[in-house]
């Protein structure tokens, strides 16, 4: 069980599950963060959805204070990280430079991803299959068998619950304390529920735990108080 | 003024209505000689009054001396337009018009065209178009922005708009008017026939009919005064009249004999949740096996139609329905309208009593059926409303601006366009009559390229300027999008509810039939194995896959989830001053059943009884907690959104409450902290704590974050066509590929706060599910007419809204503390 500040273990590593939607070691001094589908707006638009273009923005501004609050030595974008293959190119160039700040100082990963497989152009950082730490290792797409140790993204988890008649969905880390799924942290990314057939052979259900985003805290939900949709 | 039949009508039509032993009315010959020199003409009259052949008379004789075509000689296009707002309606119509076209003998040609009719046949109609075309406002939305609809629409001589007075309150209604500016632009000579119930203010509808220029340009009116009065009664129950809730269970019986004593009976009821309960109720005790049917919107078509034909061939002796059967559908031959449940609005009831006996001349039989004690005062205001001839249909709205912005697309679907023109003809429509340029040109740049002030995409432009200064589709995409989007209702997610054996799950066999839809929103809450009541049985929820919810028959179990419980429809103002000044005057009460009575008496002696001005404040302590009741009878919503408000401002006042319910008539705060005693140092006071300034900042603060507000949202960003509707099929591709409104709604506030559709959607809010308006009119209302009475218990005024208490869901930003509630639970269970 997580503690109220969403700690956790996994496969023995210590890691803290940010209700902000990132994962942070404290002691790799490694912070994850997964499915940023950075211009997902504008690619969108090319379809003739003109979403509101701030997209970006607001992905990049919640990182921006995420990464001064740990000021981690490591990040990790579990993949995803550009909603299509061309998005890296039309990062206009203020977010490129805002970008490039955040990663001064630190290695930063850019794990490819189904809709990123290249890595990013014009952007420092190394691109990578996948990266193993320690007894962890990083990948976009979980494996379809239990890897302990697995940290993935993709599947973009939520999860709901009813109490009192009424309905609660938010966003969530998923894992049952060997592997665990990253919630997406794109401002357009949309989710799936944990309980759908994507999930199924990913975890073992009697460990299951959904570690559901509040306003100020995680909240840690036992796989059978789910529901499904 | 009298006409003479003979002078007007050609001679066949003289014939046939002498053959019948009839003759013209003569507001049906008034409208044919208004129309014949060259007017639009607004007819309100009572059901029953000959409304639709006075409607389309003009078009008879028009055609009537119409030259054959002759062989090679150009196809004509659609001669009129009939457009009603329900699909049923119009196919109704059609049959109703067939019968004297062919008595008549007329070379006359007409169908029907919704959303239900084969492509084929549209396409038919295309090239052979009828001489009438009955439709929907929806459905001319798309002929608009075809690329063909000059041409369609040529020879265009009048369009007959059918229960007008349900239609232009809606955003429905604002898409029709500007589908109207667009057809007068075709044929400027276009005349409008417009046929309404009464309706207060007859010169709104008249300007609506009839371009805006100049302003104040209006149609004329003909009024039908109304024929005899109808008999209404309120049941006075042998039993005992709840203190709450809406079933009316106790009345049963009552109705289950008024049923028996006539002919056919139609029971009205306010919501689905009501018509599914008062069938299953009358089930119960029908021990001669009456046939009684069921119908509301969400069965499946199949059966409403079922429903109807046995309607149609006097075959049942009651039904039970919801507002589908509400417009002038004629059916049967109704002896007796039962409403149950309180009317909500005075017209709403007139129109429904309407239903009953369908000849003018004859008075209606009605019952009314108060489900609750306060619905006893509403339903005795409405009946003497009824008698006053009162109205109180909402006054209209300026035109959304998301409606608009369909529109500016769908016209440049159909043919290129210039600004300057566009605003123009936009402004002939009466609900955007005020709208200014500066706005228009913004729905204009957001319908081209999303309108942001970061203009990031002009290259992904749905319409461009090309050189000419014209406006145009970018590619035929475009189009197509818009064609699968057209329209102003906003379908709630719903489930088809589909039938297997038990256990099943639906997962071994394709299962049973298809018994209707369900939102998605209600199936969410339940569990495998809970029961609930639909198409007129109880059922037990086995589960859901993909768009389907598969349910099993539980006979004789008890329903134990409750639909939604309350009435859909607030109060209206008007009668929420009848109920009001009902109350305050106690010479009134001999009126209202005893019991009723007595429970005001006693709430006078207990505590008080506010004077029809006056806002009544009641606090008391009950358990552990302390109780703040008020009193303002201003509708639910107006009342939820009073409640959100007042919950802010006692927190920051240090009550500690923990949350509200509302109803119509009352909405009840509790909390840990004594507010009697806060109020009563007037720290805050009451007047302080209602003071007009929590519309400002408060409301403002709260609505960023209300699910109202972003429920609003969607349906704007939907009918503007910012995001694509769900079509039937789509919800495989998996939810976390859609960008959910709410998510835009975040990004666009924080970025974005001025633009357009933030601002089409306060306004929508305003008006809409929030009811400010009405709130911010009571708050200046009772300003130093605050009456507050600190007892030592609950008052008999109180108990109804205090027994909702627990029963209905607490509404406010509980998501957070319903996640603690459960993390919390689970904490205990592992230690």
């Amino acid at each position: 069980m997580a503690g109220k500040d969403g700690t956790i273990l996994i496969a023995g590593e210590r890691a803290v599950c940010d209700q902000r939607g990132v994962l942070f070691f404290p002691d790799l001094g490694l912070l994850a963060v997964s499915d940023l589908h950075l211009e997902k707006g504008s690619s969108l638009a090319r379809r003739g959805v003109l979403l509101p273009p701030y997209d970006t923005a607001a992905t990049l501004l919640r990182l921006q204070a995420i990464i001064a609050d740990y000021n981690p030595r490591m990040v990790i974008s579990l993949g995803d990280s550009f909603h299509d293959s061309e998005g890296s190119a039309r990062l206009p160039d203020p977010f490129r430079d805002r970008l490039c700040a955040m990663m001064a100082g630190r290695d930063w990963f850019w794990v490819a991803g189904n809709h990123d497989p290249d890595a990013p152009a014009g952007l420092p950082g190394e691109t990578v299959r996948e990266l193993a730490i320690g007894g962890l290792v990083f990948r976009h797409e979980p494996s379809a068998v239990p890897v302990a140790g697995e940290i993935a993204g993709h599947l973009h988890p939520c999860a709901r619950i009813v109490q009192r008649g009424r309905s609660v969905r938010r966003r969530c880390f998923a894992s049952d304390g060997d592997r665990l799924v990253m919630p997406a942290f794109g401002s357009y990314t949309g989710s799936l529920n944990v309980l759908d057939r994507a999930y199924a052979g990913l975890f073992r259900w009697d460990a299951f735990v959904a570690y559901m985003l509040g306003s100020s805290r995680i909240f840690a939900i036992a796989g059978s108080m789910l529901r499904p949709g | 003024m009298q006409h003479d039949a003979a002078a007007l009508l050609p001679e066949r039509f003289v014939k046939w209505f002498s053959e019948r032993g009839w003759a013209p009315r003569p507001h049906q010959l008034e409208l044919l000689s208004r129309v014949q020199t060259g007017s639009s003409v607004l007819l309100i009259a009572p059901t029953g009054a000959g409304k639709t052949l006075a409607g389309f008379l003009p078009t008879l004789t028009d055609l009537e001396h119409r030259p054959r075509r002759r062989p090679g000689e150009a196809r004509r296009g659609i001669h009129t337009l009939y457009i009603s707002p329900l699909k049923a309606l119009a196919v109704d119509i059609e049959r109703n018009l067939t019968k004297p076209v062919g008595e008549i003998g007329l070379p006359v040609t007409m169908e029907t065209r919704t959303g239900d009719t084969p492509t084929h046949k549209r396409q038919r109609q295309k090239l052979v178009p009828p001489d009438i075309l009955m439709t929907t406002p929806e459905q001319l939305a798309l002929l608009i922005a075809a690329s063909d609809a000059q041409r369609f629409f040529e020879d265009l001589r009048y369009v007959v708009l059918d229960e007008l007075h349900s239609l232009v309150t809606s955003k429905r209604g604002h898409l029709l008017s500007l589908g109207l500016a667009r057809l007068r632009r075709y044929v400027p000579s276009l005349q409008a026939i417009g046929l309404s119930a009464t309706v207060a203010e007859p010169d709104e509808l008249r300007r609506w009919l009839v371009g805006q220029n100049p302003p104040g340009e209006m149609a004329d009116l003909i009024t039908v005064a109304g024929g005899a009065k109808p008999e209404i009664t309120i049941l006075d129950s042998e039993e005992h009249v709840p203190w709450s809730g809406h079933s009316a269970r106790y009345a049963t019986p009552e109705i289950y004999d008024a049923v028996k004593r006539h002919k056919t009976t139609l029971l009205f009821v306010n919501t689905r949740s009501q018509a599914e309960l008062l069938f299953q109720e009358l089930w119960r005790v029908n021990d001669d096996n009456l046939p009684i049917a069921l119908h509301h919107g969400s069965l499946d078509v199949a059966q409403r139609r079922r429903v109807e034909k046995a309607m149609e061939t006097n075959s049942l002796r009651a039904i039970v329905a919801t507002s589908t059967l509400d417009l002038g559908i004629d059916w049967g031959d109704v002896d007796l309208v039962v409403h149950v449940g309180a009317p909500k609005g005075a017209s709403r009831l007139a129109q429904r009593i309407g239903r009953s006996n369908h000849r003018m001349d004859e008075p209606s039989r009605a019952i009314l059926i108060p489900a609750n004690r306060f619905e006893v005062l509403e339903c005795r205001a409405a009946l003497d409303a009824n008698y006053l001839g009162a109205q109180d249909t909402p006054p209209l709205v300026d035109g959304g601006l998301d409606v608009l912005s369909q529109h500016v697309l769908g016209c440049a679907c159909g043919a290129p366009f210039y600004s300057d023109d566009l605003f123009e003809e936009v402004r002939s429509a009466a609900p955007y009559a005020n709208l200014d340029r500066a706005t228009f040109n913004r729905v204009v740049e957001f319908v081209a390229t999303g309108g942001y002030s970061l203009k990031s995409y002009e290259r992904y432009a749905r319409i461009r300027r090309t050189k000419d200064g014209a406006w145009r589709v970018s590619n035929p995409r475009i189009a197509q999008q818009y064609r699968l989007n057209v329209g102003t209702i906003i379908e709630i997610p719903a489930l088809n509810v589909r039938y297997v054996k038990a256990g099943s799950k639906g997962s071994a066999s394709r299962g049973g039939p298809v018994l209707g839809k369900i939102e998605e929103a209600f199936l969410e809450t339940l569990t495998h194995g809970d029961t609930f009541m639909f198409a007129g049985k109880v059922l037990r929820f086995e589960g859901i896959r993909e768009n389907e919810c598969f349910v099993s028959n539980a006979p004789g179990a008890d329903a134990k989830v409750p639909y939604y419980g309350g009435g859909k429809f607030p109060l209206s103002t008007y009668l929420a001053e009848q109920v009001r000044a009902m109350i305050a005057d106690p010479a009134r009460w001999k009126n209202l059943p005893d019991q009723v009575a007595d429970w005001l008496r006693i709430q006078a002696e207990k505590s008080v009884l506010p004077r029809r001005q006056d806002l009544l404040i009641e606090t008391f302590p009950r358990g552990e907690r302390h109780y703040m009741v008020a009193y303002p009878f201003e509708g639910r919503l107006a009342h939820q959104t009073l409640g959100m408000l007042l919950t802010r401002r006692l927190e920051r006042a240090g009550a500690r409450p923990l949350g509200f319910v509302a109803t119509d008539y009352a909405m009840a705060i509790w909390s840990l902290g004594d507010m009697g005693q806060m109020f009563k140092r007037g720290r805050p006071s009451l007047g302080q704590l209602l003071d007009e300034d929590m519309l400002g900042d408060d409301l403002e603060a709260w609505l960023a974050d209300s699910w109202l507000l972003k429920r609003t949202f969607r349906n704007c960003a939907l009918i503007s066509g910012l995001i694509e509707k769900r079509h039937p099929g789509q919800e495989k591709s998996g939810r976390q590929v859609t960008v959910s409104a709410d998510l835009i709604y975040d990004v666009l506030r924080s970025h974005e706060p001025d633009h357009i559709l933030l601002q089409a959607t306060r306004a929508d809010a305003a008006t809409g599910l929030l009811d400010v308006r009405r709130l911010a009119e009571m708050l200046s209302r009772i300003r130093s007419r605050i009456v507050h009475k600190d007892l030592e218990r609950i008052s008999p005024l109180a108990v109804p809204i205090m027994l909702e208490v627990g029963k209905m869901p607490v509404h406010g930003e509980a998501g957070d503390s319903l996640l603690t509630e459960a993390a919390d639970l689970v904490e205990e269970a592992m230690g």
